[in-house]
């Protein structure tokens, strides 16, 4: 944490020595319905980001990420959800704290962007009132002060004519535009945390370019912590300084992002990576398809929950407590060391397997058909 | 796609992803289902509908009198009506007619009157919306037009003039109830179906060859039929007071010798000073029937409406 | 189908100045109309028998309506497509419904583009009971069950409906759907974008083993320049209504001529940090222009980082042919190519 990110902001709590500025620790997050068994969303997931650092968890739709970010926020609806563990923020625990501290941290020191640029925003306000709203809330400042303010905001995220902006409804801004205009209320008050849930999956890849950029010179200048959550490993490599890859509810992966693009370990990961064409292909790159879907999981206390959807996995993975480590040597050694939820680590790991023997990055999968596999 | 999926999928929500082999085939009208048992208001208001339907079915079973004639007349004075006793579990009428039999057959008056009329108004709204919004193009404009024109009459007084012109019977009652609630199924339907119009799969049966005909009759308009019967239940409960209200202004069947609600009500007016309960009892008769379809519609409503759950 | 003469050396699919215009109307009672949304206006391309044409472009460009329009799911404004001989915008619509076997559609939403209340079974019977097809419901069921197998479903899931599914289960129905009549087009519009990832791939290479099977011509309409990339023999980029550039896959790639196409490229992301932290970005000012009022002459000049003071505001470029089959719609691409002309240095980040 730099002194100078710390300074900015009077009345912000200091970062204890030796914790990072969000410092998650085995969270937990259950959904209890009358009448149906609770259902385990995020099941035990830790991470720390620290100024200035961006995150990225990534996972495909059901994995947790989400819930994850709602449950960090306090956003999750109390009466159906039961979330434990730590969400340690500035030294204090999110989680624990009370309904009204909360909602003052939230828009000032904790933003968060959302995917949707269209429903996050009320629809009969104005521009201009929904971001000096929070100013006003937050800073206390007057009418005048506060769409000073909002005006530098928008011109800040490459809204141009920002004046004129403000006086317009949310369904006269392009979609584009609706979500510079989102980060700039999530930005309005400088918050030291910013949780971004795809915050560009609903953009065109121009416009999707220009808002990554965007949020990359915010972090590198204003030193706001980031988590980032999204599916796009694209967008994950050109942005964040670490990444966690989420299945089932679980961190599976955990590296920094070379390390992870260069040598992905979990099963998982390589199979995500060997999913995706990419436009810079030299020549035509078969496609190695994970088979399955995500419905197909073991539960985790039976073992790896990909286990059902992986060409690596045999009898050694059916048990419980396979843990995030980082194997010895290379591994281990990296900052922060690269750890994965994996028995049979890919590189590390490569006898013969039911799929045969294979190099480590050239996987193909079992069932070349892509049908559903069941457990 | 976001992580709330799972919460959703766990939660067997029906349209949402469930896990396979835990749904049956019907798994919609399974979940549909399930929502509707666990709601209150469904279980009241299916109690009271089940409870009208059957004491008008069996009207003749339960009551313990004939429903005709003024066999106690000579009971009647002109400042007292004999209040309930043993013979008379309600006592008697100003016309010297057993209380609580006129009540039970008046519940199968207003059924058949509230049901056919209902099914009427469903047809015709039907065959209209469809047109509307089946065909679309000019025929929707003509049809559109009609039905505003009907929209802009209140439904009591499209009533009265129905029976005005076709003249006092049951039958005319049915038709202006059915009329008035034309407007409402075509519109519904009609609403319906074009939301359906731009909707993917129209345009996969569409690009499969399918005639338009057939699209609207077997697709769009199964798709649209909760919502329909949705609609129906709660109709009925406005029918039901319509029937009333228009034995009540004298529009209804002229034989005196036929129990309606309304008309009772009309009778009670001459005594309301001194035998309150006259008007009292179809009254509650009325106002129950009534609540009891709203509440089995709305809880249909949002049972058949995964968005519509608290 | 009406079976005119074909040979192999014909396109399967030939469009030709394909325009949809949509009146835009006014006033309550007494419409007028005020103008048109150009959503496709003017685009020629062929695809040949059993290869894959790519058509990419971002949400607006009109590549949705240009999908519809050559199944005429949406009736085109003006134009001609012929699909193996046949001009099918001539076409009754008795004979368009007959012909309708020869060419189908897949959907993005797998979900929604399958009636609900429909069993895959009914889904898939039923085009083939309406169109006649030989041997009754005995064959037409044994048929559906190939299908479902051949697109990787297990034969119990005839029975289940829709929301039983997964979404790449759900995108298997829809294709094993568009392929029961034995069509040779199919248009994919965005066929993977609803889907995870992981089972992305699996979908993609369905439909490419489907492609090699059959000898299937596919249309792929996408904005995702690397699906687009991994399915096509060529690609177009289309842009407000028009194409830009066409060229074949590879060579579109390696190198885009037209600014648009540039611009496309440097923003999209390459799951790899090397590339990413040597990329350079070109970046678009402004927004897309409404396609009811595109701009005079090219309709990329609003926000071409290239942009030149003379013929780019009043001349549209047409869209021609470079090398070998390479074709760009712009006036300055050898310019831009050659390096002679550099882009405006607010564009490069």
């Amino acid at each position: 944490m730099s002194a100078a990110a710390d300074a900015r902001r009077a009345g912000a709590l200091p970062v204890p020595p030796g914790e990072s500025l969000l410092s998650v620790r085995d969270l937990r997050v259950q959904f209890v319905r009358r009448g149906a068994a609770p259902v385990t969303a995020v099941d035990g997931v830790s991470f720390d980001v620290g100024a200035g650092e961006i995150l990225g968890l990534v996972g495909e739709s059901g994995c947790g990420k989400s819930v994850t970010s709602l449950a960090v926020m306090g956003l999750l609806p109390r009466r159906s959800s039961r979330v434990s563990g730590e969400v340690r923020f500035a030294g204090r625990d999110l989680l624990t704290l009370p309904q009204q501290q909360l909602r003052d941290l939230r828009g000032r020191e904790l933003g968060m962007v959302f995917q949707d640029p269209m429903t996050s925003l009320n629809p009969v306000l104005t521009l201009g009132t929904q971001v000096t709203e929070v100013l006003r809330r937050h800073e206390g400042m007057g009418r005048r002060e506060a769409r000073e303010r909002a005006a530098d905001l928008l011109r800040g995220v490459g809204i141009p004519d920002p004046a004129r902006r403000l006086g317009e409804y949310p369904h006269q801004l392009s979609g584009g535009m609706r979500q510079r205009a989102l980060i700039a209320i999530a930005l309005a008050c400088r918050p030291r945390l910013l949780i971004a849930d795809e915050p560009t999956t609903a953009l065109d890849v121009t416009i999707q370019a220009q808002v990554l950029d965007l949020l990359q010179q915010l972090v590198r200048e204003s030193g706001t912590a980031m988590v980032l959550i999204t599916h796009d490993l694209g967008v994950v490599a050109g942005l964040c300084d670490r990444v966690d890859v989420l299945y089932a509810g679980r961190v599976v992966e955990s590296a920094n992002r070379r390390d992870l693009f260069a040598a992905p370990r979990h099963r998982y990961t390589q199979g995500l990576l060997g999913s995706v064409p990419r436009t810079d292909a030299n020549g035509k790159v078969p496609l190695t398809p994970i088979p399955g879907s995500v419905r197909d999981m073991l539960p985790w206390a039976d073992g790896c929950a990909f286990l059902p959807r992986c060409h690596r996995g045999d009898d050694a993975c059916r048990t419980a407590g396979i843990d995030l480590e980082p194997r010895a040597g290379a591994d281990a050694a990296s900052t922060p060391p690269h750890r994965a939820r994996c028995v049979h680590p890919a590189g590390l790991d490569d006898a013969p397997g039911p799929a045969g023997a294979q190099p480590a990055g050239a996987h193909a999968v079992a069932r070349p058909d892509g049908a559903e596999v069941r457990p | 796609m976001t992580a709330a999926t799972t919460v959703t999928a766990a939660t067997a929500e029906p349209g949402q992803e469930q896990p396979p082999g835990r749904v049956s085939g019907t798994g919609r009208a399974r979940a549909s289902w399930d929502r509707l048992r666990r709601d209150p208001a469904a279980w009241v208001g299916a109690a009271i509908v089940t409870a009208f339907v059957v004491v008008a079915v069996a009207a003749p079973l339960i009551a313990p009198y004939e429903p005709a004639g003024s066999q106690w007349i000579r009971q009647i004075t002109p400042s007292d009506v004999p209040g309930p006793s043993e013979e008379h579990l309600l006592g008697l009428d100003s016309f010297g007619s057993d209380l609580f039999t006129q009540l039970v057959y008046g519940a199968r008056q207003s059924l058949v009157i509230g049901v056919v009329s209902t099914l009427l108004g469903l047809l015709a709204g039907t065959v209209l919306g469809v047109l509307s919004g089946g065909i679309g193009g000019w025929v929707d404009t003509a049809v559109m037009r009609v039905v505003d024109i009907m929209l802009s009459v209140p439904a009591l007084l499209l009533a009265v003039s129905v029976a005005a012109m076709v003249g006092r019977s049951s039958t005319s009652v049915m038709v202006a109830i059915a009329v008035a609630q034309v407007p409402i199924f075509a519109r519904l339907l009609r609403a319906s179906l074009l939301s359906q119009r731009g909707q993917d799969y129209v345009l996969a049966l569409r690009s499969l060859g399918l005639r338009e005909r057939r699209i609207v009759v077997s697709h769009m308009l199964p798709n649209s039929l909760g919502p329909l019967l949705v609609q129906a239940t709660l109709v009925l409960a406005t029918a039901v007071i319509e029937v009333a209200a228009l034995s009540f202004l004298g529009l209804g069947d002229p034989d005196p010798a036929v129990a309606e609600w309304g008309r009772m009500l009309v009778k009670a007016q001459e005594r309301l000073q001194n035998d309150p309960q006259l008007a009292l009892w179809p009254g509650v008769c009325i106002a129950v029937t009534a609540l009891g379809f709203t509440l089995l519609g709305e809880s249909l409503r949002q049972a058949l409406d995964p968005r519509a759950r608290r | 189908m009406n079976a005119a003469p074909s040979d192999d050396a014909e396109p399967l699919l030939r469009v030709r100045g394909l325009k949809v215009h949509y009146p835009i109307r006014r006033g309550a009672l007494l419409q007028r109309t005020v103008g048109h949304v150009k959503a496709v206006d003017g685009v020629d391309l062929d695809v040949p028998r059993a290869s894959t044409y790519g058509l990419v472009g971002e949400s607006g460009c009109g590549k949705s309506t240009f999908g519809r329009a050559v199944l005429r799911l949406t009736e085109p404004t003006a134009g001609s497509v012929t699909v193996a001989g046949t001009d099918v915008l001539a076409l009754s619509p008795a004979e368009l419904r007959r012909a309708r076997v020869s060419m189908q559609m897949v959907f993005q939403d797998p979900l929604a583009s399958l009636d609900p209340r429909q069993s895959v079974e009914a889904a898939l019977v039923e085009p083939q009971k309406v169109h006649g097809m030989p041997g009754g419901p005995t064959a037409w069921r044994k048929r559906v069950t190939e299908l479902l197998e051949r697109v990787g479903l297990p034969a119990a899931a005839a029975a289940k409906y829709p929301h039983e599914f997964s979404g790449g289960q759900r995108q298997r129905i829809g294709i094993a759907r568009a392929l029961v009549l034995g069509p040779s087009l199919i248009i994919a519009d965005e066929p993977v974008s609803a889907l995870d990832v992981s089972v992305q791939a699996q979908v993609i290479t369905l439909l490419e083993e489907l492609q090699a099977e059959l000898g299937l011509t596919y249309l792929v309409i996408a904005h995702d320049l690397a699906v687009v990339r991994h399915m096509s023999r060529t690609v177009g980029v289309m842009y407000l209504g028009g194409l830009v550039e066409e060229a074949a896959t590879e060579e579109l790639y390696a190198r885009p001529l037209h600014p648009y196409t540039r611009a496309l490229l440097s923003a999209a992301p390459v799951p790899d940090p090397e590339v990413e932290e040597r990329r350079e970005r070109i970046l678009l000012q402004g927004d897309l222009p409404s396609p009811a009022a595109p701009p005079p002459g090219c309709r990329f000049q609003t926000r071409c980082p290239w942009r030149q003071p003379t013929r780019c505001a009043d001349e549209p470029p047409p869209l021609r042919e470079l090398t070998g089959g390479h074709r760009v719609a712009c006036h300055y691409a050898e310019e831009i190519e050659a390096g002679t002309l550099r882009p405006a240095a607010s564009a490069v980040a």
